[in-house]
């Protein structure tokens, strides 16, 4: 079969290993570290440590393609628009300017704006990585029970896995129905209008959402067929104690979160790192 | 048997009905079921025997509310004073569809649900998994994930999973529905294994008898409109008119004993294939088949569909189809048959554009068609899915059928009569302006080929048409089909259904990991034990019979058994 987006397999990698409950706290810490600081050296170094983790835990680049270029596309948009409203935002925040190229009217292309544009875009672009390690190598019941296990109700914490397992299910399906509809004329490629391109996803999604609910159903009838939500707790089958591999990896990630917050109070005295001063 | 029994299931003038229905679906039924008895419950779709099963389970009255009276009590205690959740485990339930059963990620998980849920300690739980999968055959899968096991596999998980209760009752809803053949077979055998080992009570909600009867039963109820019919043992049943009077189809070697004008009653033990008293009927069985002329038409037409040398792959590594050669006329009816992973559902997606082959050229009318997008294509091969719920995008019949055609620019003053013309085909013009949700599945599934038949195609193909309809929805919608036939629509068939080939498609095609393995007549098929096996399939009961009474060629004698009855249908 087509390697399925987002689909959990299991690997015996270090990453894998980990339980759902350290990699989720990990993702945090990181895309927190990340989130906060606008230092570039930062950036790209929990940029380079999550590549390299993508690496040990073996993900195959056609896994997450798709993923990528949405993301990618997406950040190019957001950096254009950016810079149309807002053309002098890097000059306001380091306080110098160094033109590069003068443009039209009163837009002109810094040095600073370039740099903040592009601290601004590797900030976003390092958290895909941490983001597909953490969906692609977590097993969704495992996760369940690590959020159950941090005291987030059961049912929540089911759902969640629910969703996380059925998420390749639906995506087949709604290929299917694609597939049937554009053979009954339905044109989704270019060639159509916005207008007429949204109508016609929607002629695809009621048929996905009304096979999906029938599924919903059934699944519930299982579930309650089978005691689920009698009690208030439950136990689970799948659970991971926290190894020794755990606490190495918490303590590293949040590590790494204090240093961005350290490199940011003491090193940058500001959230910014300023290379023009 | 002994003198005082007491039934651990018992229904006292029991009528139910839903709030959403204006009539009651179960009327004024009584029913004793005792320990340790196998029962088959049978009935049409809408007879109201999944209903009875819900009041069992206890989905009825605590999920699906309605109106209740009479009395229901499960080991001397009414239903409706207790809960889902005791009465689950007293009866556990099977699903229908093992695959919204499986609600764990792997096979271990899943067995181990319902303990999860009574917060079984981690240690213990392991223990009990590893016990009840070794019990159905399942302890070395563990691990795996329900995407790599069979339907069989799915099958003895899902049982495994209710048996980890330790119920007393098994309740199966259904059992055969999404299985092929061989696969429905086994979880028969699987099924009468385990009420010999544990002694349970076992109950079957079935509509496939014959299939069932593959092993004992005790009793079979036959339920209709809500009454529960008959309360009988297989072979008086079977002897009865009853079944072919309320929509259930009898054993095919019955109705070739009654061809041959055998009298069916209790004495020749007809419940079942193996307990049949041969002796009594070899006589007219074979006067009957040296009778029967043997039918040879063969109009020729001109091709319609080439397929020449086709590979495909997804991923570069494993072919799902692999050499394909098949030439279709024009006018064909054909089966493609095979397991689950057998590439069938691909071919089809390969022919209407949904994949491209990586080798090999598709002829239509003999032009290549190798550049035509789904769009193009979609004038001449239509594809009808198996579910039509994933098809049906607009809330009324009219708009649903006209989809197609308006998205092509058709002007809407001929939209009209297009429409109006192919509803009347498809039997469906009195119900022109209603909304689809009134429609039952059968007839959901008649709109869904209305919306591909108004695009007037060559050819269509259908991915499994009768799945999960009764006898007489499945006889309706199978003559349906060949009135377009006979229109001249080429068409192609999807199917696990044995008596869907052997009755309507004179050619099957049955492929086995990509290659095609036969492509041959029915008859042929269904009596070649090599091709059955590669193709999950099992040998008709025909085949058997043909044995019993010492006919040496048993594909001329099934052969025979469908040219006689397609002289009395015409």
């Amino acid at each position: 079969m087509k390697a399925r987006l987002f689909s959990y397999n299991y690997i015996d990698t270090f990453i894998h290993r980990l339980s759902g409950f350290t990699k989720l706290i990990c993702f945090l810490f990181l895309t927190f570290a990340v989130m906060y600081s606008y230092d570039i050296r930062v950036i790209l170094f929990i940029m380079a440590f999550s590549i390299s983790l993508m690496y040990i835990s073996r993900i195959r680049f056609e896994q997450i393609r798709l993923m990528v270029y949405y993301v990618l596309i997406f950040l190019l948009v957001n950096a254009i628009i950016t810079f149309f409203f807002s053309p002098e935002e890097g000059v306001s925040i380091y306080g110098t300017r160094h033109e590069l190229i003068t443009l039209f009217g009163q837009y002109s292309l810094t040095l600073e704006q370039l740099f903040y544009q592009s601290t601004k875009l590797l900030k976003y672009a390092s958290v895909i990585p941490l983001g597909m390690i953490f969906l692609l190598t977590t097993n969704p019941s495992e996760f369940a029970s690590s959020l159950n296990g941090v005291g987030i109700n059961y049912k929540i914490a089911y759902a969640v896995a629910l969703t996380l397992r059925y998420f390749p299910d639906v995506q087949r399906v709604y290929t299917d129905i694609s597939m049937a509809q554009q053979a009954r004329g339905l044109e989704m490629s270019a060639k159509a209008n916005l207008a007429d391109r949204f109508k016609n996803s929607l002629l695809i999604i009621v048929p996905l959402i009304f096979s999906t609910l029938d599924r919903v159903d059934m699944i519930t009838n299982a579930m309650d067929l089978r005691g689920f939500g009698k009690e208030k707790k439950r136990t689970w089958y799948v659970r991971k104690q926290l190894g020794r591999e755990d606490y190495i990896s918490l303590f590293v990630c949040a590590f790494l979160f204090a240093l961005s917050l350290a490199v940011s109070a003491f090193i940058n005295q500001s959230r910014f790192y300023n290379p023009f001063l | 048997m002994p003198i005082k029994r007491t039934p651990i299931i018992e229904f006292e003038h029991f009528t139910f009905q839903y709030y959403s229905q204006a009539q009651p679906t179960l009327y004024d039924v009584n029913l004793k079921i005792y320990t340790g008895e196998k029962i088959l419950i049978v009935g049409p779709s809408g007879s109201g025997k999944s209903t009875l099963g819900y009041c069992l389970n206890g989905l009825i009255p605590f999920y699906y509310k309605g109106s209740l009276q009479g009395s229901l009590t499960v080991k001397g205690v009414q239903t409706k004073d207790q809960d889902i959740f005791t009465l689950s485990k007293i009866i556990g339930t099977v699903l229908q569809d093992t695959d919204s059963q499986f609600v764990g990620l792997t096979v271990g998980e899943d067995i181990a649900f319902a303990m999860e849920n009574d917060n079984i300690p981690f240690d213990e739980m392991h223990q009990r998994v590893l016990k009840v999968s070794s019990m159905v055959g399942m302890e070395n899968y563990l691990l795996s994930s329900p995407y790599e096991l069979s339907g069989g596999q799915k099958q003895r998980t899902s049982l495994a999973g209710v048996m980890i209760d330790e119920v007393d009752v098994l309740l199966f809803d259904e059992p055969l529905a999404n299985l092929d053949p061989a696969t429905g077979k086994t979880a028969i055998e699987i099924i009468d294994d385990i009420h010999k080992q544990s002694g349970k009570t076992i109950i079957i909600i079935e509509h496939r008898l014959e299939d069932v009867l593959h092993r004992e039963v005790d009793r079979i109820i036959l339920i209709n409109e809500g009454h529960i019919l008959a309360d009988m043992d297989p072979h008086s049943l079977v002897s009865s008119d009853l079944l072919i009077r309320n929509g259930i189809r009898e054993p095919l070697y019955v109705t070739a004993m009654k061809y041959a004008h055998i009298p069916v009653t209790p004495e020749i033990k007809p419940g079942h294939i193996w307990s049949l008293q041969v002796e009594k009927i070899k006589k007219p069985i074979c006067d009957w088949y040296q009778s029967v002329e043997p039918v040879t038409e063969k109009k020729s037409t001109p091709l319609i569909l080439q397929l020449q040398d086709i590979c495909f792959s997804y991923d570069g590594l494993r072919f799902v189809l692999n050499s394909i050669n098949i030439d279709i006329n024009e006018g064909e009816m054909l089966s493609i048959i095979g397991r689950n992973g057998a590439g069938k559902t691909t071919l089809a997606k390969l022919l209407c554009g949904f994949v491209k082959e990586d080798s090999g050229t598709v002829f239509y009318q003999g032009s290549n068609i190798r550049s035509k997008s789904i769009k193009e294509r979609a004038e001449f091969i239509g594809y009808v899915m198996q579910n039509p719920n994933q098809m049906i995008s607009k809330t009324m019949i009219f708009d649903e059928v006209a989809l197609g055609l308006r998205l092509r620019h058709v002007p809407e003053e001929e939209i009209r009569p297009r429409v109006e013309k192919v509803l009347k085909v498809c039997g469906l013009l009195p119900f022109i302006h209603w909304p689809i949700s009134c429609l039952s599945w059968g007839q959901k599934k008649r709109v869904t080929i209305a919306s591909i038949l108004v695009l007037e195609p060559r050819i269509i193909i259908l991915d499994e048409p009768t799945a999960g309809q009764d006898y007489r929805h499945y006889t309706e919608f199978m003559n349906f089909l060949v009135e377009i036939n006979r229109l001249g629509v080429t068409i192609i068939l999807i199917t696990h259904d044995m008596h869907l080939m052997l009755e309507y498609t004179p050619r099957s095609i049955a492929l086995s990991a990509g290659r095609i393995l036969a492509d041959t007549s029915a008859s042929s098929v269904l009596t070649d034990l090599e091709v059955i096996k590669q193709a999950n399939l099992k040998e008709t009961s025909l085949y058997h019979l043909a044995q019993m009474v010492g006919i040496p060629d048993e594909t001329s004698f099934v052969q025979r058994f469908i040219d006689h009855e397609r002289q009395i249908r015409k």
